[in-house]
């Protein structure tokens, strides 16, 4: 199960500590995670951006995370995730989960063959721990050695 | 029981409430057929569902629709997911 998180963030799609100013930033940064991890290409973070100007701050589910992606489209090259840490969270718009220090970028080729992959995200996100050590990690062995 | 977990995209917070449905679903021994969906996706084949899986943000998108809806807020809690999927299932 672990395996999978590890694989599915692959070189070049952590970003730890970083500053954004404001959502559209934080977004972008994921989709920087996504585009250097080789999963797709620019167009697909502005697809972010625009989904979430769209449908609104739900993507925040869960207290201080937000989940940032969009269709499946030829502008994903393979499926696989990102992770930013926030040194300073940030507000989303989002009424109850608000402010937001940790965002997962989701790129997905289709609807359903990322489902195992989303089931581990499911266990690390749900375990409280994991999540504070992840937003305290300063280097990427910290956050790794949490994936497994 | 059919149930329809509904987000924007179909792909990340559906699926996440899907899965976590059908945990909470288990541990209340109830037997539903639990199915994630976009908007678009859930208006055309989600009349038949019971109830209506989504996040508070999109509620007002789905509210045409004749199930009961059952919004989240935090889609990793269990319990509150338990809370108001027993609310709406009694």
């Amino acid at each position: 199960m672990s395996g999978l998180l590890n694989q599915a963030l692959a070189e070049g799609s952590i970003t730890l500590k970083a500053k954004a100013n404001g959502w559209k930033q934080a977004i972008e940064l994921a989709g920087v995670g996504l585009v250097a991890s080789g999963r797709c290409t620019s167009e697909y973070t502005q697809a972010m951006i625009q989904a979430f100007e769209e449908l609104g701050p739900y993507m925040v589910i869960a207290p201080g995370i937000a989940l940032a992606h969009a269709r499946p489209s030829a502008e994903v090259l393979s499926t696989g995730l990102s992770l930013v840490t926030l040194s300073e969270s940030v507000h989303f718009g989002n009424t109850t989960n608000d402010p937001v220090s940790l965002v997962i970028g989701l790129a997905a080729t289709d609807h359903d063959g990322h489902i195992d992959l989303m089931a581990s995200l499911s266990e690390l996100l749900m375990d409280v721990m994991k999540v504070n050590m992840l937003l305290q990690a300063t280097n990427l062995e910290e956050v790794r050695t949490l994936f497994s | 029981m059919k149930i329809i977990a509904v987000c924007g995209m179909g792909i990340g917070t559906s699926v996440l409430l899907k899965m976590n449905a059908e945990k909470v679903l288990d541990m209340l021994g109830i037997s539903a057929e639990v199915q994630a969906a976009d908007i678009s996706k859930a208006k055309l084949d989600g009349p038949t569902a019971d109830i209506i899986l989504t996040t508070p943000e999109l509620v007002y998108q789905l509210e045409s629709m004749p199930g009961r809806i059952v919004a989240i807020e935090h889609v990793f809690d269990l319990v509150e997911i338990r809370e108001k999927l027993s609310a709406a299932l009694s």
